[in-house]
């Protein structure tokens, strides 16, 4: 049986979707302003952001009303908890996107030390996770999700291997220092948003099969 | 340790030639409240009506299978119904007081089984009327009929009237349903007091009411119990995707 309540449920899948693809391409243009030196993209940025907040409070409030008046349980209910902490995940990796683009700015000052490579890896990484892991939670996929937070080690790999590279700059001439520095708090911020994708993903298993598999989790005492 | 009062195993009942409870498994813990719940017909109040014997009244109903109450079968040759039936008392949708005074509502039981009077009768009314939460709004008209109370408070007494012959599992049958939500209120919480002490298996509609008040919840259909679990797993996460789709509103 189709119920109203679906359609409110659509309602806030849909609303997650719309914040999850502002979220990538704020990442997305974030990095562009970066590495092909493009100034132009930084405002929509900010607009993006206000749109995002404004939905993140959209989405709250749409979960407390269903809460208080439809009394949700079982699948509904891990539904409906899992978009309230979404939510507050798609945000926090919006405003991960803002900060790479306050540096993006200060940084177009300099000259590159060296051709991008690994950023823009970790962009890829970080974008597919961002869209993957909202996917698998919206179309309940967890098989989808554990495999999204696999890729969690790439970034962390890869942000190991900038700090080591922007080491050895700052070692060698401290001039390249606020340059450096920067570039180490970018792949910083790239990482954080693979870990609020991860977070995601682990709501998307919560949902489907009631688990909470967080801090490398014991199964929970109902788990099978 | 957990104990059960009431274990049903392979429990089967026919009314005639249709089958309204097939190969039922459960366990009633001790001085936990138990709900049944599933859509009209599902054999919820069958099952519960089992557990002292009302089906027996109804012709041609067949049963198999074992109903333990505290390990003895009460299905076996020679067992005692009215004994039973005072053990495992019943509370019904309706409040259903007799028609006579309060107090004769509560001594009645006591009359059936030969004690006319005296200070142990009225001991035990009035400790009966003050488990149920009655004896303050009562206490000055134990001579009025019982038909003239609230309907929550005639609730209360058929509560009290069970208790007076000192029952171990009470069952109730949709005991709110006739009720107002504050007259409901004054019945779950009644029912919350009396667990500490007895055991409780309620039949709801009710969802709300089941998560609520129930340590354990069984959801039935068509005659098979389908999931039986902890109420907070089964309103959270339910095994069986016919519970999760029942008590989210999706069946139907």
């Amino acid at each position: 049986m189709e119920r109203h309540f679906d359609e409110e449920l659509n309602d806030l899948k849909h609303r997650l979707m719309k914040m999850c693809a502002l979220a990538e391409t704020m990442i997305g243009d974030a990095i562009k302003a970066l590495v092909q030196r493009d100034a132009a993209v930084l405002p929509a940025i900010l607009q993006h952001e206000a749109e995002v907040n404004r939905l993140q409070v959209e989405i709250d409030e749409a979960c407390f009303r269903m809460i208080a008046l439809r009394q949700p349980t079982a699948s509904d209910l891990r539904f409906i908890l899992g978009a309230a902490k979404t939510n507050t995940d798609l945000e926090r990796l919006a405003d991960q996107a803002v900060n790479i683009a306050n540096k993006a700015e200060r940084l177009l000052q300099y000259t590159p030390l060296k051709q991008f490579v690994i950023i823009p890896q970790m962009t890829e990484i970080a974008r597919g996770m961002v869209r993957d892991s909202l996917h698998a939670y919206v179309n309940r996929q967890p098989e989808k999700a554990r495999e999204v937070i696999q890729r969690d080690v790439q970034l962390n790999t890869l942000k190991k291997a900038i700090n080591a590279e922007m080491l050895e700059f700052m070692k060698s001439d401290a001039a390249t220092v606020p340059y450096a520095l920067d570039i180490v708090l970018v792949a910083h911020n790239l990482e954080r948003i693979g870990d609020h994708a991860k977070n995601i993903a682990e709501n998307a298993i919560f949902v489907v099969e009631g688990k909470d598999i967080r801090h490398g989790g014991e199964p929970n005492r109902w788990a099978d | 340790m957990s104990e059960n009062v009431i274990t049903v195993s392979k429990l089967d009942l026919w009314y005639g030639a249709f089958q309204a409870l097939i190969g039922v498994n459960m366990g009633v813990e001790k001085q936990k409240i138990t709900a049944l719940i599933g859509p009209s017909g599902c054999g919820k109040s069958t099952l519960l009506r089992t557990l002292n014997r009302m089906n027996d009244l109804i012709p041609g109903v067949k049963i198999t299978g074992e109903v333990l109450l505290e390990g003895q079968n009460i299905y076996a040759p020679g067992v005692d119904v009215c004994a039973l039936r005072a053990n495992v008392g019943m509370v019904f949708q309706r409040p259903n007081p007799f028609p006579l005074s309060v107090w004769d509502n509560v001594a009645f039981g006591l009359k059936v089984a030969g004690q006319r009077g005296g200070p142990q009768v009225e001991e035990i009314v009035e400790r009966s009327l003050r488990g149920a939460w009655l004896w303050d709004n009562v206490k000055d008209k134990l001579d009025h009929s019982a038909l003239e109370l609230p309907l929550d408070q005639q609730q209360r007494l058929c509560v009290a009237r069970l208790l007076a012959v000192e029952p171990n599992v009470i069952l109730m049958d949709e005991p709110c349903s006739a009720l107002d939500p504050i007259a409901t209120a004054k019945i779950e919480e009644l029912m919350l007091e009396l667990v500490k002490k007895y055991t409780i298996v309620i039949v709801t509609h009710n969802m709300q009411q089941a998560a609520r008040i129930s340590d354990y919840s069984g959801y039935m259909l068509l005659g098979e119990m389908i999931e039986f679990d902890e109420t907070s797993r089964i309103f959270t996460s339910p095994k069986d995707k016919r519970t999760d789709d029942y008590i989210s509103g999706r069946y139907g």
